[in-house]
């Protein structure tokens, strides 16, 4: 995974609740085994559908900041729905509140996934629809997104921003505490079931 | 110890616990299949890494699956390719696989419970996200992504915080013709697709007492649809009769031992819970959704709702969006809406008892002419007790297809699958735009909605049929 300090792009503003893990990419793009080159599944029946849907619209071909409304990434665990957005360009998802398997997708891919208030949701909207070309910076080390000349705090859990702003890979630091692993495997009562 | 069922499961799985940091939490029983797995034994293979504990993990095919001709190669390369891909891979880590053909194959949440191998008190985790399911049993268990199936390849174990608890109380008695589904979609209904955000669901109450085991997996299987990522229900004598002789159930003393742990898995009368939700069963009624979310929904004797009634901003915008997509006038009552297609199946609904319900109402009946109704059995182990029924001959006699197991039309990547325009009513657990099809209009629905719908051409409620023709 890289590491995520400070971003800075443009935003499209999204102005749905409810956009679910099959609107952000259908079943039909999951039955690939590659981890890369879902940008073309992103929202592809709205994008397909809808001549304005907001990545339809000009001024948000080059965005990389998401702005969503409330539940964000509900529906399906598939990661493809994080792949998608990465690949296509999206380097931070904002909403006012995600679907939870999406959320720890997004922060294990390298996907920085901000839980703001709708107020200042609202604000990035209106700043993104009245001035689509001035970007917006989204700093993880100093926890705050700047826009327009004013800076807003948000929160990430504290473990999660450790590990994106190092790069970490998730795997290799559980891979530490094997000997734990293997203290509590020697711990477990031989009636659960086993398949070998 | 005091505490809730979730919290007692968790705990006794802690690995390691240090401030500042999530736990890490071992993993007992972690299931595969074809469409989240890939890129992680990809990870595996670059990283050189070892699957730690193929004995923990189950695979199977049912994602892509064809219902139809099952003995012959997939048509679809694509498909085709990622369950070769599966099989390769399950060969080179030393992972049973139940593939197509195999007497144990169908889906994943159907298989774990049926083997015995999904029981109280464990972890299960699978890259799918109705592994809620299998909460049904007292077992902690949630759907993850891509990169935790292949951490839970490596090490056993997951990194997490431990969620919050929430209490969903359901008392009295459900009402004839009314179903562990109607109360799930009741429920979501009530707090919304995002209600759950955060908590692991305990279902209580004497109405989720008196459910069979395929009702409450039906139950905590939509747990996710509220927004939860678990839900949960405290065993007891249901979930023991259900479990003692299936293949993997312990025997003998440890069977005996088993039972006497899994009596502890309750929550304790002192535990508090972070929220609490209650809901009455009897005044529930068949329930059926309007919208694109499965918090959309409302009882069967309503109207199509008014976007202009509803009070957040973001609500209403949402539901014209549901109307115009789903071609609905407000006002409409819901029983008039005529589908085109009726699908009974899934994890949610394609179980047994969801089969002779389904085929009760239909014995003797015929469907409606201008409806194609496909019902697909969760596994070939429901097929096979199935046709020992007769319910397939029911099925077939009534003019609905038989199939075999998989996720079949609830997802449609395989070619199960509604055209563009095309509305159904659906046993699976999501109406999202697209789910059944490009351009599928879903309701979702009892499997006794779905008989008494094939038979009528409309939603209807199974009242509606009388008495058997």
């Amino acid at each position: 995974m890289n590491p995520f300090s400070v971003h800075r792009g443009i935003v499209a503003p999204l102005r749905r609740t409810n956009v679910d893990t099959d609107q952000i990419i259908p079943a039909v793009y999951l039955k690939r085994v590659t981890r890369t080159g879902f940008e073309d599944g992103l929202f592809s029946a709205w994008r397909a559908n809808e001549a304005d849907f907001v990545l339809n619209q000009p001024q948000y071909a080059e965005a990389s900041i998401l702005v969503a409304d409330n539940d964000f990434g509900t529906g399906s665990s598939r990661e493809h729905a994080v792949w998608a957005l990465m690949d296509y360009g999206f380097r931070v998802v904002i909403a006012p509140r995600f679907g939870d398997i999406f959320r720890n997708n997004a922060l294990k891919a390298g996907l920085l996934v901000i839980e703001s208030p709708i107020r200042e949701v609202e604000k990035l909207w209106e700043h993104a629809e009245l001035h689509p070309e001035q970007p917006v910076e989204v700093d993880l080390a100093a926890n705050e997104i700047r826009c327009a000349g004013s800076a807003t705090p948000f929160s990430v859990d504290p473990y999660s921003r450790w590990r994106l702003l190092e790069g970490l890979d998730d795997i290799a630091l559980t891979e530490r505490h094997n000997e734990l692993v293997t203290q509590f495997e020697k711990t477990r009562p031989e009636r659960l079931p086993s398949l070998s | 110890m005091a505490g809730t069922l979730a919290e007692k499961v968790w705990e006794s799985h802690v690995v390691r616990r240090t401030e500042n940091e999530p736990d890490l939490l071992y993993i007992d029983l972690h299931l595969v299949h074809e469409v989240t797995s890939p890129q992680a034994f990809d990870g595996l293979r670059t990283a050189g890494r070892q699957v730690r504990r193929p004995d923990l993990t189950l695979a199977t095919e049912d994602h892509n699956v064809p219902t139809l001709d099952i003995d012959k190669p997939i048509a679809d390369l694509v498909s085709r390719t990622q369950i070769d891909t599966l099989r390769r891979n399950c060969a080179e880590f030393g992972i049973r696989l139940h593939a197509m053909g195999d007497a144990e194959q169908g889906i994943v949440h159907v298989i774990g419970p049926q083997l015995g191998i999904t029981q109280p008190g464990m972890t299960i985790v699978c890259g799918d996200s109705h592994t809620s399911t299998h909460g049904a049993f007292g077992a902690l268990a949630f759907g993850i992504g891509t990169s935790e199936v292949e951490h839970v390849l490596a090490t056993q174990t997951l990194t997490g915080v431990r969620p919050k608890t929430m209490a969903v109380n359901i008392d009295g008695e459900l009402p004839a013709g009314v179903s562990a589904k109607d109360m799930i979609l009741a429920l979501i209904t009530q707090i919304g697709t995002g209600g759950g955000q955060g908590y692991v669901i305990e279902y209580r109450g004497p109405a989720i007492e008196s459910l069979s085991m395929e009702g409450r997996m039906t139950v905590c299987n939509m747990s996710i649809e509220a927004g939860a990522r678990a839900g949960m229900i405290a065993p007891d004598e249901t979930t023991f009769q259900f479990l003692e002789g299936r293949p993997n159930a312990p025997t003998g003393a440890a069977w005996d031992e088993a039972v006497a742990y899994w009596r502890t898995l309750q929550s304790e009368g002192d535990a508090s819970f972070d929220a609490e939700v209650h809901l009455d069963a009897s005044t529930l009624s068949p329930f059926v959704t309007w919208g694109t979310n499965p918090g959309q929904g409302a009882p069967l004797s309503a109207t199509v709702p008014d976007p202009n009634d509803f009070a957040d901003p973001g609500d209403r915008i949402s539901a014209q969006k549901a109307l115009a997509y789903m071609d609905l006038e407000p006002g409409t009552p819901l029983r008039d809406v005529a589908v085109d297609t009726v699908f009974v199946g899934s994890c949610t609904n394609g179980r047994i008892e969801d089969l002779r319900i389904a085929a009760d109402l239909l014995r003797g009946r015929r469907i409606a002419s201008s409806v194609r109704m496909l019902v697909v059995p969760g596994s070939m182990r429901v097929k096979v007790a199935a046709e020992q029924e007769g319910l397939d001959r029911v099925f077939l006699d009534a003019g609905a297809e038989w199939r075999s197991a998989g996720c079949s039309m609830c997802l449609g990547m395989n070619p199960d699958q509604l055209s563009p325009g095309e509305r159904s009513a659906s046993t699976s657990n999501r109406n999202f735009e697209g789910r059944q099809g490009k351009g599928g209009r879903t309701h979702l629905v009892s499997p006794a909605v779905a008989a008494a719908t094939a038979v009528t051409g409309h939603l209807a409620s199974p009242a509606e049929l009388g008495a058997p023709a």
